[in-house]
């Protein structure tokens, strides 16, 4: 269980690192449109080298962006399979005709496009999260959202109530873990017997974990109470977010690359 | 029979790779009937070392052997589990049940004992440990205070009966009362039904009044394992443990620093005084 790491940031010191958490939200959303605009699977070449850039810059090890592919390796397969499948196109090349189901060429770009758009965009929103802590993430949240308090949105509440639930996943890990010891200390089995039995074996390891839970969650709005705490109201920051000149660079450089990928869609169309 | 730890080395595991070892050659015997103290400053392998004796946590084979029984060995957990009997640190955070009398029930069920045996094995636990049948069975264990809470857990453990029970910090965070009732029912337990107890303290006055032997950890090393009197002389060896000494052992030793002959064996009240009444007799 201690192996779940959440939150995957890599502490570093680079451009990218650096920026401002609503200038990386802001691109990555820029990024996100831009793999989505690509209808021609050559042009991916542009979000490619967008995100090879964003990775020399923010010198992370490509391992990591593979790290953050792993989990989403069997949706990546089961898409590509159905679309070799199923997909349908005006014109086909038949490659190997079975009778029942022919594989054609298109079926094969169609696939590979999909398969290219959905690493793209894991990759290009891990590089988010890798280079930004949760902290300043949620920071970011927050102050995005702000213009939405006009309408009683509580955009500080929200990110308050992330920033508070992924400070509390390692400390609830550690605590089911202690309670599933102490429960198999009195001879509970988790191990065995059917679906059934198993998933009402787990019922001493969560009701622990929901009282202390609620135990935890009221002990810390005390310990915030007691310090002053009463919403977003007028509360300053230690840690200010100031737009600097390598934002406004990495925005207008992202928009730029949007500009030049529109134009390109345009003119090869 | 007995506990039976062999060359116990043990390191835990994070990422897949090995680190340091927390337990460091282990090598020494818990004899049935003792009351074991275990003291060791943070982070020294204690609570490490007693999930071993249950099976919770395991290196190698042959490593620990409960009356014989190999923890490592998946099939003779079930056995070693009933043996030795858990009670780990706030034991009050691990009560599910609706009722106190059927939380305390879990570990007889899963033992799969006869219903009219478990009903008095309840019972009989919830008045060792001091709680009115009559008026706490039928309760629901989030309405009792915290000492009740407390109880009503290591009532939980006593269920099983086991012949070995560990405990860790079992008087964290309780009232003196509280504490002198833990420690007086680990006693009875002891006493009448020849319970050996195993428990991790960092109080050395209740170390010092209730062991028969203490085991001192230091980064996973076994340092001292021997009785309180001889364990407790070592001052200036537990300091630099980052351990201390009972208050009286504490006593002595200055007083013997001023010139008062004084042995710094002592480390009860009662000894002290018996030492007292000594030497009036002799003046």
């Amino acid at each position: 269980m201690r192996d779940i790491t959440l939150g995957q940031f890599v502490a570093g010191n680079s451009f990218v690192h650096k920026l401002d958490p609503r200038t990386k939200i802001l691109i990555m959303i820029l990024y996100i449109v831009m793999t989505f605009l690509v209808k021609r699977i050559y042009f991916f070449v542009i979000p490619f080298v967008y995100l090879l850039a964003e990775l020399f810059l923010s010198k992370i090890s490509v391992k990591y962006i593979g790290r953050s592919l792993k989990p989403v390796r069997f949706l990546l397969i089961f898409m590509f399979l159905l679309n070799l499948f199923f997909s349908r196109s005006e014109t086909e090349t038949v490659l190997w005709d079975l009778g029942f189901w022919k594989l054609t060429l298109e079926a094969i770009v169609q696939s590979c496009f999909l398969a290219i758009r959905i690493i793209l965009l894991v990759a290009g929103a891990s590089m988010l999260t890798l280079t930004t802590s949760p902290i300043a993430l949620t920071d970011g949240i927050e102050r995005i959202l702000t213009p939405l308090k006009l309408l009683h949105f509580p955009a500080h509440e929200l990110a308050m109530m992330m920033t508070i639930a992924l400070r509390f996943i390692p400390t609830l890990m550690d605590e089911s873990e202690k309670i599933k010891n102490a429960q198999m200390a009195r001879g509970a089995d988790f191990e065995s017997g059917n679906i059934i039995r198993r998933v009402k074996s787990m019922i001493p390891i969560l009701i622990p974990l929901f009282v202390s839970s609620f135990r935890k969650a009221d002990e810390l709005a005390t310990a915030m109470e007691s310090r002053c705490y009463h919403g977003g109201e007028g509360r300053t920051r230690m840690h200010q977010l100031h737009f600097t000149r390598s934002d406004l660079l990495a925005i207008a450089a992202t928009l730029a690359i949007v500009g030049i990928l529109v134009v390109l869609l345009v003119v090869f169309k | 029979m007995s506990i039976v730890i062999h060359h116990l080395t043990f390191a835990y595991t994070e990422g897949g790779k090995r680190l340091a070892p927390t337990l460091k050659d282990l090598d020494f015997t818990i004899e049935e009937g003792e009351f074991l103290g275990i003291i060791g400053h943070t982070g020294s392998g204690k609570s490490t070392f007693v999930q071993h004796l249950n099976g919770l946590l395991t290196a190698e084979k042959n490593m620990v052997l409960v009356d014989g029984h190999d923890v490592f060995e998946k099939a003779e957990r079930r056995k070693v589990r009933e043996l030795v009997g858990m009670v780990f640190q706030y034991p009050e955070y691990q009560l599910f049940a609706d009722t106190v009398k059927e939380d305390i029930a879990f570990g007889p069920r899963n033992m799969k004992l006869p219903e009219d045996e478990i009903e008095s094995r309840v019972a009989n636990a919830m008045r060792l440990v001091g709680l009115d049948y009559d008026r706490f069975a039928d309760r629901s264990p989030f309405e009792l205070s915290g000492g009740e809470r407390r109880r009503a857990a290591i009532a939980g453990v006593l269920s099983m009966h086991p012949k070995y029970l560990v405990l860790d910090e079992p008087m964290a965070g309780l009232d003196p009362i509280g504490r002198t009732e833990i420690l007086d029912l680990l006693e009875t337990l002891r006493r009448d039904s020849g319970c050996t107890i195993i428990m991790i303290s960092h109080s050395m006055d209740d170390i010092a009044s209730h062991a028969t032997k203490v085991l001192v950890l230091d980064h996973g090393e076994v340092s001292m394992y021997d009785r309180p009197q001889v364990v407790f002389s070592h001052v200036e060896t537990l300091e630099r443990f980052g351990l201390s000494v009972p208050s009286i052992t504490k006593l002595c030793f200055e007083m013997n620093a001023r010139g008062v002959q004084i042995p710094t064996s002592i480390c009860t009240e009662e000894a002290f005084f018996t030492w007292l009444n000594e030497v009036k007799r002799n003046a």
